[in-house]
């Protein structure tokens, strides 16, 4: 057998897209040059609720190059009912529709575009706008707004409600041990560096293309025929390039709206892009509130685990969130209790940002837990291994797999965590106190019906096609490894395309689903390909592969297929195709969960989980606080791709930091408005702000979890992390802040 | 309450003229330019809207992200913040003149081996950045180089990524 390295699942492989992004040839959505294009640049209301009175363009009109102002006044028809403008996440309401109608829902609302030759000569005309408001009160206060919280009689369909067990009140109220707190957490937006961004491409014939910041192309490519009266046929969306998004593209945002009205209203291809204050008048986080109750016996083992939170929504759609259930599913308590309401604001609907629930409940309850540990005298961390479920607490279902417990001891391990001293305050370097904390993560390992082609050509290149999306999350490559896993080529020989709604069918990309779903439809087609390479073989002089049956009697390695009981018999993947006189072999397929993952879905639970250690240093004067060493121990099932994998819980962990001490959108009660709408008071982390940060993927085989033993690593990196860091702080300071995020002023009373 | 949203007063007027182009000559990556330009344009969307040269990133368009970061006469500025015309005589070096395939700048190789991006969006302005961080010579540790990228935001967190590759190649002092 020889030796060439096979490189395929596993292999740590930089990113195929790689030399496409640091040359700067990736193209993202504002950027692909089309014929005849206006630009659209939108005019933000004034408001935050009411009714535009009256509309004066005559000024904006003037300036050289405008040729349009489309308002609700003349914009063309769409279409009437709500249920043709759903998208994907079918949040309940009233899906937002911009120059709709006359009403404001949301400061910054775009209530006009202003259409140009060119950019500037729109955004100067769009400053010049004269529209007079009738404006009527308004909140974007949550604390306010928690005063008409309510619980939707309808739920979002991904929401899963609290099981209570036992009787967790009673419990509570006998416990010798308890903690009550609440907990906050700052409403959050996303941010991605690219904003978001449509150029329509008209192309005349009643056909459309449409290069649009998005997380799924097919489901813009869906949304625009059934709101704006496209045959789906003659829409094409593509997002081959994707600046980021984190889940501000799941839903079509406002821009593609008013790309495809202006392109319909003028004939012609137009592009729209948000700046980044108008990145602040979408989708954003919610802003939660948590009250925590927990009950311990005197050794600190759990007896009852109650939560109670609110999230923030709008007043036309009711967003909910898995907020409550994550502390009920993954400790051992037999009395458990939640509740869930959701407070409406007028604001854009908030929605799914990366680890939607869990980012924000198994954070806010991680830091409960930490306090319960004070309070029973126990280690932070032993007392979560006293508390240890090994199944679904609140389910009673067992996991398909749970490396929890390896994760808390190789995370452990190389943090020194032994070396900690318990005692808050106890450790000092200078003028800095230093701490140590720690915090468990859990998300979903979600699988998604997904499908995929594979074509083969006679010169041994291999195209896997997927109408999924790669928004950083290294599916290229990942897709890549995949197919050459299975077909045994070398990834230069392979290309993987994604990002575009005429592929083979895929969801929205999110939900860290991606790569166990497009893997898995990648593996399938790959695998008829290679079916149909073994029965070519057959044509081969001498028939060396004589006695392989099926895909189990032969290896896929170095583009030939090899015999196992006698791997020195092998026919090359080109030989092959050349005897058989087959220029070509394309294959499609679908993965989906089928009946016996459907049954076993039922009966297991499907979860990654982590471990995070955390150090950090505060300058006890300033309040300055610094996260110089994060330890994250992730078990997030079979690891496609370590390199990429890496950079995704990286990404996780720093957003975390942001969750932790910097990120918080604030209102202003009297305008309706967010104040810090700009990344120079919208604070995410900097350079500076990153010191080292260590991830370890614990070993957890799982081949029942997804058809690729494959779990996610999307958005587990996020979760708890904010925690580790919050408990961190409490251990160098004494000080215990139960509201995100822990800002300077938090620190030094 | 009737509320009223007013234009900038007393500007629509004027606005109505047409904006007249001036003539500026540039070297962008090399090729001298003979450009006419409005007086409103910035570089960046110069090179983004009339050049075609879209590896230059528009992330904020106020200087806060540092997505547009270009080389100015080799020093790394915000493209977003230079009105065009302003540029006469200058000469600008974009991603795109850093290197491409077969020939990549030594911090282009090593971002794709540290995988030093995840969405790519940044990425441009921090490799310009790094190579403008590299000829100034003031960067030496770890901590320097940090400290000295944190006008380029990276909201994938590739933070640590992009500092094992620009430490690379500072250290190698390889950098053209």
């Amino acid at each position: 057998m020889d030796t060439v390295m096979k490189v395929g699942i596993g292999t740590p492989l930089s990113r195929v897209d790689g030399l496409e992004k640091v040359t700067g040839r990736a193209k993202y959505a504002a950027e692909y040059e089309v014929p005849d294009m206006l630009h659209g640049v939108a005019v933000p209301s004034a408001i935050a609720r009411g009714r535009i009175a009256a509309i004066d363009d005559r000024a904006a009109r003037q300036v050289p190059g405008v040729v349009e102002v489309l308002t609700h006044e003349n914009r063309p028809r769409e279409a009437w009912l709500d249920r043709s403008w759903k998208d994907e996440l079918k949040i309940p309401g009233e899906p937002f529709r911009a120059l709709g109608d006359d009403r404001v829902l949301f400061a910054g609302q775009p209530v006009a575009l202003v259409l140009a030759e060119s950019f500037e000569a729109a955004r100067h005309a769009a400053s010049l706008l004269d529209i007079r408001y009738e404006e009527e009160a308004h909140n974007i206060d949550f604390q306010v707004s928690l005063a008409e919280k309510f619980e939707p009689s309808k739920k979002r369909s991904s929401f899963h409600p609290p099981k209570n067990r036992g009787d967790a009140e009673a419990a509570f109220a006998e416990a010798p041990l308890k903690l009550e707190g609440e907990y906050h957490l700052a409403t959050e937006h996303h941010n991605p560096m690219e904003m978001h961004a449509t150029t329509l491409h008209w192309h005349g014939d009643g056909k459309i293309t449409v290069y649009d910041k998005t997380q799924g192309p097919q489901g813009v490519q869906a949304y625009l025929a059934s709101a704006f009266g496209f045959s789906k046929s003659d829409v094409r969306v593509v997002n081959a390039y994707v600046g980021g998004a984190f889940g501000s593209g799941l839903r079509p945002q406002w821009q593609v709206q008013l790309a495809t009205l202006a392109a319909k209203h003028m004939q012609r291809s137009v592009r729209v892009v948000m700046t980044r204050q108008q990145m602040f008048t979408h989708v954003h986080r919610p802003e939660c509130r948590m009250s925590v109750r927990l009950g311990a016996d005197v050794e600190g083992r759990l007896t009852s685990v109650i939560c109670d939170a609110t999230t923030s929504t709008s007043r036309f759609e009711d967003n909910m969130e898995d907020i409550v259930i994550w502390g009920m599913m993954n400790y051992a308590s037999p009395n458990a209790a939640g509740s869930y309401s959701i407070a409406p604001r007028d604001t854009y609907t908030s929605a799914d940002m990366r680890a939607p629930g869990a980012a924000t409940g198994m954070t806010l309850f991680e830091i409960a837990m930490d306090e319960m540990a004070y309070k029973a005298g126990v280690d932070p961390l032993e007392f979560r291994l006293l508390n240890y479920s090994e199944v679904d607490a609140m389910n009673g279902t067992p996991f398909t797999s749970k490396a929890l417990r390896e994760a808390y001891r190789e995370g452990a391990a190389r943090f020194g965590w032994d070396r900690r001293s318990p005692e808050p305050r106890s450790m000092r370097e200078g003028r800095e106190l230093v701490g140590w904390g720690v915090a468990t993560g859990m998300w979903d390992a979600m699988f998604s019906k997904t499908s995929a082609s594979a074509k083969l050509s006679a010169n041994g290149h291999l195209e896997v096609a997927c109408a999924t999306s790669d928004i950083g999350t290294g599916t290229y490559t990942v897709l890549t490894l995949v197919a050459a896993d299975t077909l045994g080529l070398p990834p230069e020989q392979i290309t993987a395309r994604l990002g575009d709604s005429s592929l083979p069918t895929a969801p929205v990309e999110g939900g860290s689903w991606a790569a166990a779903s497009s893997g898995a439809a990648v593996q399938l087609a790959c695998q008829s390909v290679a079916k149909k390479l073994l029965r070519a073989a057959d044509k081969v002089e001498g028939r060396p592969l004589n006695g392989a049956h099926s895909l189990d009697d032969v290896v896929f390695e170095g583009g030939r297929m090899l015999l196992k009981s006698d791997p020195t018999r092998s026919v090359g993947i080109v030989q092959a195709m050349q005897a058989a006189e087959l220029p070509v072999i394309e294959e499609e397929e679908t993965a989906s969960g089928g009946i016996s993952g459907m049954v076993s879905q039922m009966l297991k639970s499907r979860n990654t989980h982590s471990a995070i250690f955390c150090e950090v240093r505060v300058d006890e004067e300033l309040g300055q606080v610094r996260v110089t060493r994060i330890v994250n121990a992730v078990a997030a099932g079979r690891i496609i791709n370590p390199k990429t994998a890496r950079s995704q819980i990286l990404g996780g962990v720093v957003m975390g930091m942001g969750m932790a001490l910097h990120e918080e959108t604030l209102a202003d009660r009297k305008l309706g408005r967010w104040m810090n709408h700009n990344l120079a008071e919208y604070h995410v982390p900097a350079h500076a702000d990153v010191e080292q940060i260590d991830v370890i993927f614990v070993d957890e085989p799982d081949p029942e979890v997804t058809p690729l033993g494959v779990k996610g690593v999307g958005e587990i990196g996020i979760i708890g992390t904010a925690a580790a860091i919050a408990n961190a702080i409490f251990h160098a300071t004494g000080k215990r802040i139960r509201s995100l995020p822990i800002t300077i002023d938090k620190l030094i009373d | 309450m009737t509320h009223h949203t007013s234009p900038k007063a007393g500007t629509a007027h004027a606005s109505a003229a047409p904006m007249a182009s001036m003539g500026a000559s540039l070297t962008i990556n090399g090729t001298p330019h003979q450009l006419l330009i409005e007086p409103w344009t910035t570089l960046l969307d110069l090179l983004r809207e009339q050049l075609g040269l879209t590896g230059t990133k528009k992330g904020c368009d106020h200087g806060q992200c540092g997505a547009c970061t270009v080389l100015l006469d080799g020093r790394r500025i915000n493209s977003c913040l230079k009105l065009a015309v302003s540029l006469d005589g200058s000469e600008v070096t974009t991603v795109e003149g850093l290197g491409q395939a077969g020939r990549l700048h030594p911090l282009q190789a090593a971002f794709i081996e540290h995988d030093a991006f995840q969405c790519g969006y940044c990425t441009p302005g921090q490799i310009c950045s790094a190579a403008g961080l590299i000829a100034e010579g003031h960067a030496r540790s770890r901590e320097e180089v940090r400290e000295q990228m944190s006008g380029n935001l990276c909201r994938c967190g590739a933070y640590t990524n992009i500092a094992d590759a620009v430490l690379e190649v500072l250290e190698k002092g390889d950098a053209r």
